[in-house]
């Protein structure tokens, strides 16, 4: 989708909560859903006294992830406070990182295997660890004029991911979205629920709109309140459209007067973006070194062993899965995206019947169908690699067809059986070869049309043959039919 | 010699031998607070009965044969600044006047455990800022040599009450001076550990990168006593030093042999009144008597010392006391009134027209934050607040807060360079004496220049202590500095027990005019 | 470089305090005094210099990543100027 009139240009923020027991800088929890306020202590509701010390998950988690992004990483890094006040925010600061983050410069690619962009590579300007705030309720449906305020989330370990002005539409955010999530995933450092908060996303995007020889770039918006990933998307699709039409109605210039950067919301009731409130001097965090927390390094020995912990990654998956079960570059890519455990019993599954292609048609049109349908996951399927595979060898051995195996498959599923067992219960057996030849000739024999019109090369005309042998006999092997038929006419 | 005389160790050898019992000592303390703290005003709070029963429970211990801690029955007096459980711990402001902890600092939690008991809390500057004890949110403390003068600050209750007999041992903190200077000015011994030798766990923060907790009593001695106690590392401050513990007391008693010390050809300048400047160089004269080789040295940017404190702390004390916001803890607003004159406030602004002033108007939640704080601090917490939020401020950021971390590396390279020749330095812990009450609220720059030969040691982290040295003509103390290379604490308390077993001036002590009963 | 009134009520208000007409002057004199007096500072120069923020020189303090108990709740929220069962209670806090 390409518009000529103007260019999207799109950076995202991502916040994601790293899977820790406890807090960045004290051991309460960080589980969800607790009772509020029930979660805390001095250190996270900020009392007078109380100090931080960083959790050494928390950190391994971030440094993980920055070099899954191919970040550079420093051999210093340091923490500092971000001042602002809010009531969620107990200590009056956010312990972050300012000037000197704990990762900076690295990549992520994206592709879109439907060919609407082209791959490439969105540059990761940093990515830095830091502390979450808490969370203010206001329920004026109640009749509560005070906001409430719980403090559990208060502390919990973001690692902030901050893109280059990369991405140039709604789709490349998305395939950024999703890649970054698998990514994640993947590493194992996040659960990425945006229900919960674990994932969050906010948005800068303004567009570059040709004026004859020259650009002009449009105001920069942040979108936030972007709940899913749909959610981001629709929001930016509309951002660029309302942002052209301000420009058509009123050309302001980024960095002209009243071309400064604003916030918006995204409804996603009424989808679309509203101007928000500017907080109080947002523009002044008077960032300074946190005086309690002690900086941090990692020598090039550390991180290259970070890196080699890292296994293979979903880029590098998607090839390797291509080359040693000779599937397409699509398939491996549909295979991959569903995540690690998925590509784990596609694997075993491969290897069970010993043919990566069948294996890879069978996972993505029967499995993830059946997982769909269960509202499960893989870890929850019924139905292992291995049993599945013997399965899939009576296909290949040609004593069951295709349609008849997904019968089968689901009565393995219903009786928690076997693939012999399931085909047993089915009445589905092999049939004997002779009693195949015998069955065609009857048929042959009793169909002089069909065996003229063969006889005229006219090959579908078996196909009412198949039907009539099913009839007699459901074990039969449609494939088989068809051919023993075709050989005996040109016997004839 | 009365119980409340006698030096902690002695105490605690009567105790050990149960020749007296904790309770007997707890009382005598909390009869001679009961006498005399109405003059002084050392303690905001007297824990009387749980100290006197804590006391007895140790005395049944002992009795029993039980094995206890290793300051088993010794009263200690601590600052308000160290978080308590269960005990108001306000920090000398109106802000926490109601604050109860739910936890212990780690120091109060290591004086627990060393079954020390814990006599009360002692008053001090608000939030530790200031050198008087005047900006005390609730009073000021006075100096038991003479009741017309301040104790200094910001430990002034903590000074004062061992000069006054009250407790034989009291905790302090110290961020520029504030442990040393009113040591001095109350004839008391007080020491400023090196950076990351106390856990900072529970001690309410002024300038994080600055503040230590340390021991004032009257002997070096003791405050090695109590050093031993709250020193070490731990894990709860990341700041806190892994480093070993030596015994402080073990060995006090040894002489230092050729002990080299260090003469600051900057301390002994313009400003140094005349007496204090007499009495530190008859002690100097002591220490050569005593086998020291004394040298000149120069600590050449001693002299931006004050500057740079004096941007570096705010900075730090803005941010660290942005929690007080009264949401969480600590004094709030009456917000029935405020939000009846913000009601009004917009009424007005409405019925003139005024869409600016409007659109300017503060939010309930804004109004919140700023009247609970302007209410809850006083004057020079304010001061600080606003000193320090400007200075890191947009804009300025870089000439004052940034330039201040760059000075503050030259002011430590200048003593890392001074004890490679020397062992320690020693000075004037102040320019003057005791100074009186109510002589300098007004001039907080002057209050600030006090701190000239106290607050290098805070920037550069290394330890000093104050050692009472001579007498002034008014019958005021004198306080001699020295200054150690970092965790060279050993080293201080030796020197200053050596001095002390050359000299009386530290058993000397006030007398108190009792207040009517 | 000297502070105007305007400055210290700019600075007031991103320290969230309210002055007084009184103390606004009383406070933008005296800190224009200290202002003044730590401009001395820059009389040295410390190209080069690395900035101080920490005189220990440690590095890479961590705690593990282990389940400790959190306060009960009403000792949470026992100091809370104002609070209900649940949560700390603020006038309300609007958008977000
Ligand atoms: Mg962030
Ligand atoms: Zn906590």
């Amino acid at each position: 989708m390409t518009n000529t009139a103007y260019e999207t240009i799109i950076g995202l923020e991502v916040h994601v909560q790293l899977q820790t027991n406890t807090k960045l800088f004290c051991r309460c929890s960080t589980s969800f859903g607790a009772e509020p306020n029930t979660q805390t202590c001095p250190v996270c509701i900020g009392m007078p006294g109380s100090l931080p010390v960083m959790n050494r998950q928390a950190y391994a988690l971030g440094l993980k992830t920055a070099v899954a992004l191919n970040c550079q990483i420093p051999e210093f890094t340091k923490w500092d406070r971000k001042q602002y006040f809010y009531p969620d925010l107990p200590k009056g600061y956010q312990i972050s990182q300012f000037d000197l983050p704990m990762s900076e410069h690295g990549w992520l690619e994206i592709s879109d295997p439907k060919g609407a962009f082209e791959t490439k590579k969105i540059g990761i300007t940093r990515a830095h660890l830091e502390d979450d705030a808490g969370k203010s309720m206001h329920d004026e449906a109640a009749g509560r004029s005070d906001s409430r305020i719980d403090l559990n989330r208060t502390g919990t370990p973001l690692l902030e991911i901050v893109s280059d002005p990369d991405l140039r539409s709604a789709d490349e955010a998305r395939a950024y979205l999703s890649e970054l999530k698998l990514l994640l995933t993947y590493l194992g450092v996040s659960d990425c629920n945006m229900q919960e908060g674990s994932l969050r996303v906010d948005a800068n995007i303004n567009l570059h709109i040709a004026q004859g020889e020259r650009t002009a770039a449009t105001p920069i918006v942040e979108v936030k309140n972007m709940n899913s990933f749909r959610a981001v998307e629709r929001a930016l699709r509309f951002e660029a459209n309302r942002q052209f039409e301000s420009w058509q109605a009123n050309p302001v210039e980024l960095g002209s007067p009243g071309g400064h950067k604003t916030t918006r919301g995204w409804d996603d009731q009424m989808q679309i973006t509203r101007i928000q409130r500017e907080k109080e001097e947002s523009s002044d965090y008077r960032y300074f070194p946190d005086p309690d927390l002690l900086p941090v390094t990692a020598t090039e020995a550390d991180v290259a062993s970070v890196r080699g912990a890292l296994g293979e990654l979903p880029a590098a998956l998607r090839v390797t899965l291509a080359k040693k079960y000779g599937i397409d570059a699509y398939d491996a890519d549909v295979l991959v995206n569903q995540g690690r455990p998925l590509v784990a019993y596609f694997e075993e599954l491969a290897a069970a019947c010993d043919d990566g292609r069948r294996a890879s048609n069978w996972v993505q049109q029967d499995v993830l169908r059946l997982l769909n349908e269960m509202d499960a996951t893989i870890d929850q399927f019924p139905v292992t690699a291995a049993a599945l595979g013997e399965l899939l060898k009576f296909i290949a051995a040609g004593d069951i067809d295709n349609t008849r195996a997904k019968d089968v498959l689901q009565e393995m599923i219903d009786a928690q059986s076997s693939a012999a067992e399931a085909m047993a219960k089915l009445g589905i057996e092999k049939v004997d070869a002779s009693d195949l030849e015998s069955l065609c000739r009857e048929l042959l024999a009793a169909n002089p049309a069909v065996v003229a019109d063969l006889k005229e090369g006219k090959m579908k005309a078996v196909g009412a043959l198949i039907g009539q042998a099913k009839k007699q006999n459901p074990n039969v092997n449609p494939a088989q039919i068809k051919s023993i038929c075709i050989e005996l006419v040109k016997q004839l | 010699m009365s119980l409340i005389d006698s030096p902690a160790t002695e105490l605690l050898q009567l105790l050990k031998s149960a020749e007296v019992t904790a309770v007997e000592v707890t009382q005598a303390y909390l009869d001679q607070i009961a006498r005399y703290d109405g003059r002084v005003k050392s303690f905001l709070s007297v824990g009387s009965e749980r100290a006197l029963e804590q006391a007895a429970t140790i005395d049944q211990r002992r009795g029993r044969g039980e094995p206890l801690g290793e300051l088993a029955g010794l009263p200690v007096a601590v600052k308000d600044v160290l978080c308590t459980d269960g005990w108001v711990t306000s920090c000398g402001s109106k802000m926490l006047a109601d604050f109860v902890p739910p936890y212990d600092a780690t120091v109060i939690a290591r004086l627990k455990a060393a079954d020390a008991i814990l006599i009360g809390k002692t008053n001090m500057d608000e939030f530790a800022m200031g050198g008087s004890t005047e900006n005390s949110a609730f009073f000021p403390t006075t100096n038991p040599w003479d009741v017309s003068c301040t104790p200094g600050g910001s430990s002034g209750g903590a000074a004062a009450c061992v000069a006054a007999s009250m407790a034989p041992l009291s905790i302090g903190s110290d961020t520029g001076g504030s442990i040393r200077q009113p040591a001095g000015f109350c004839g008391v011994t007080g020491l400023k550990p090196t950076y990351g030798r106390v856990s900072r766990y529970g001690l309410i923060a002024f300038a994080s990168s600055l503040d230590q907790v340390g021991p004032l009593a009257s002997t070096a001695e003791d405050a090695a006593l109590l050093l031993r106690t709250i020193a070490g590392h731990d894990p709860l401050d990341s700041t806190s030093a892994p480093v070993d513990q030596p015994d402080y007391l073990a060995n006090i008693d040894q002489p230092l042999d050729g002990l080299r010390l260090g003469l600051v050809r900057e301390h002994f300048g313009p400003g140094l009144d005349d007496e204090v400047g007499a009495a530190v160089g008859q002690a100097i004269k002591e220490f050569e008597s005593r086998g020291a080789r004394v040298q000149e040295i120069s600590l050449p940017h001693s002299k931006y010392a004050i500057a740079t404190y004096y941007v570096i702390a705010p900075c730090e004390a803005s941010s660290n006391l942005a929690r007080y916001d009264g949401v969480h803890y600590g004094y709030r607003t009456d917000e029935a009134a405020m939000l009846a004159d913000l009601a009004e406030e917009r009424k007005q602004l409405a019925a003139a027209g005024d869409e600016a002033g409007l659109a300017n108007l503060d939010s309930p939640l804004m109004r919140l934050y700023r009247l609970s704080r302007s209410e809850g601090f006083g004057p020079e917490v304010k001061r600080r607040i606003m000193l320090g939020a400007y200075a890191l401020s947009a804009g300025y950021k870089d000439a004052y807060y940034v330039k201040a971390l760059k000075v503050r590396r030259l002011i430590r390279n200048d003593y890392d360079a001074a004890f490679r020749d020397v062992d320690l330095i020693v000075g004037p812990t102040t320019p003057t004496v005791a100074f009186g009450l109510g002589e300098m609220v007004d001039d907080p720059l002057a209050m600030y220049l006090q701190d000239l030969y106290t607050v290098s040691a805070n920037l550069a982290g290394i330890a000093g202590i104050s050692v009472p040295c001579g007498m002034t003509s008014t019958g005021l103390p004198v306080g001699l500095q020295l200054q150690a290379p970092p965790f060279q604490e050993e080293r201080l308390l030796r020197a200053a027990h050596m001095f002390q077993q050359a000299t009386d001036w530290h058993t000397k002590r006030p007398t108190l005019a009792a207040e009517t009963p | 470089m000297s502070l105007s009134k305007a400055d210290v009520e700019k600075v007031a208000s991103l320290a969230r305090l309210k002055l007084t007409d009184e103390e606004l002057s009383t406070m933008t004199r005296q800190l224009d005094q200290v202002i003044q007096y730590v401009q001395q500072l820059e009389e040295l120069d410390t190209s080069g210099v690395q900035p101080m923020a920490h005189t220990a020189d440690l590095a890479n303090v961590f705690a593990d990543d282990l389940l400790r108990a959190s306060l009960p709740r009403d000792a949470a929220l026992a100091n809370a100027p104002k609070r209900d069962d649940e949560c700390y209670l603020v006038p309300p806090v609007l958008g977000d």
